[in-house]
């Protein structure tokens, strides 16, 4: 697992990453003082698990996690235990650690990333697209859930109450919203550049004006989300 | 008034002594940089920015083995975040702890 840790105080990255050193397949890729200097770092590499401070200065670690659309698992390091029931009401975080953090307790949260990592989530109750870890999608069409690789899709669009996705190899159709499929799939691959349409950044053929040709498909581009798409490109 | 002690530093580091003096050094780097930070925060009256670093101070001085201290410095992270100083005395006390016992180090 790689992981990253984001705490303002030095002494506290310190420790966790020294209690890292007892776990073979855990890998410190990077230590930050604020999680703003994070977020930059985590759409440009692939972060399965992050130990994150609650009380920094400007920018909490709630606040960090709340501009996240993916959020990898996270592992809350803190002084306080006031926060535990707001924390648990996020999906992403695996469990609260309370400072200074044992080997024992930190072993056992360790545990219950790994236990995480290989389960399959389903949501049933809103669940038209489900995910499931990796890179799969599941999509609820005629009752059953077909497995999307992500990285193949490269267009959705919205129709009504239902979703066209594109694929490489196929195309489906499904009871959803495109706000439903925006959260489930990964922000650094894919970009809503228009209120009917989501991307994937990947697989664009050219822009020009306010269109984007990706296949062989033109879509538009709202005026509102062009200089975000801009910054997405590595512009020459 | 108790004594801080490495038995946390000692037990999480597992032997590795490298790592403990590198932890020590990094504990006596930060905390005078916070405690100063605090004090600044209290002369000018921002309560709420004294607190966040009261609540810095309180991981080190629970590193330090300091139980008691650590209770009374969470009365008065608390009682800043009111904008009150009550325990301010007994906070700083403990500081002065802190401050002595890593010169030693």
């Amino acid at each position: 697992m790689n992981s990253i840790i984001i705490d303002d105080e030095a002494t506290a990255r310190a420790i966790i990453s020294q209690l890292c050193t007892n776990i073979t397949e855990l890998t410190v890729l990077e230590e930050f003082p604020n999680a703003i200097q994070a977020i930059k770092y985590i759409n440009q590499n692939d972060v399965d698990l992050i130990f994150l401070d609650i009380h920094m200065p400007d920018f909490t670690g709630f606040d960090f996690i709340d501009s996240l659309k993916n959020p990898p698992k996270i592992i809350l390091t803190t002084s306080d235990s006031n926060f535990a029931i707001q924390a648990f009401e996020y999906d992403c975080i695996v469990d609260y650690l309370i400072k200074p953090v044992g080997l024992d307790r930190f072993m056992k949260a360790i545990e219950k990333a790994k236990s995480i990592k290989s389960a399959i989530k389903v949501k049933t109750a809103s669940g038209k697209v489900e995910t499931s870890s990796g890179n799969d999608l599941y999509v609820n069409i005629d009752r059953r859930l077909i497995k999307i690789d992500v990285t193949s899709i490269y267009l959705v669009e919205a129709k009504g109450d239902y979703i066209h996705v594109k694929t490489e190899n196929k195309n489906y159709t499904v009871h959803s919203s495109l706000k439903k499929i925006e959260e489930k799939l990964p922000g650094n691959l894919f970009l809503k550049v228009h209120r009917s349409y989501i991307i994937n950044v990947d697989k664009i053929i050219d822009i020009e004006d306010n269109s984007v040709l990706i296949k062989k498909d033109v879509i538009p581009v709202s005026r509102s989300k062009r200089p975000e798409l801009m910054k997405r490109l590595n512009l020459l | 008034m108790e004594k801080p002690n490495l038995s946390y530093i000692c037990s999480m580091s597992g032997g590795n002594k490298e790592f403990e003096q590198k932890l020590i050094q990094i504990i006596k780097n930060e905390f005078p940089t916070e405690k100063k930070k605090y004090l600044n925060y209290l002369k000018v009256g921002d309560y709420k920015r004294a607190a966040e670093k009261v609540h810095k101070i309180k991981h080190k001085i629970s590193i330090l083995g300091l139980a008691k201290s650590y209770r009374l410095t969470v009365n008065y992270e608390n009682n800043l975040i009111d904008n009150k100083t009550v325990g301010q005395k007994d906070f700083e006390d403990v500081l002065q702890i802190i401050t002595d016992f890593l010169e030693t180090l």
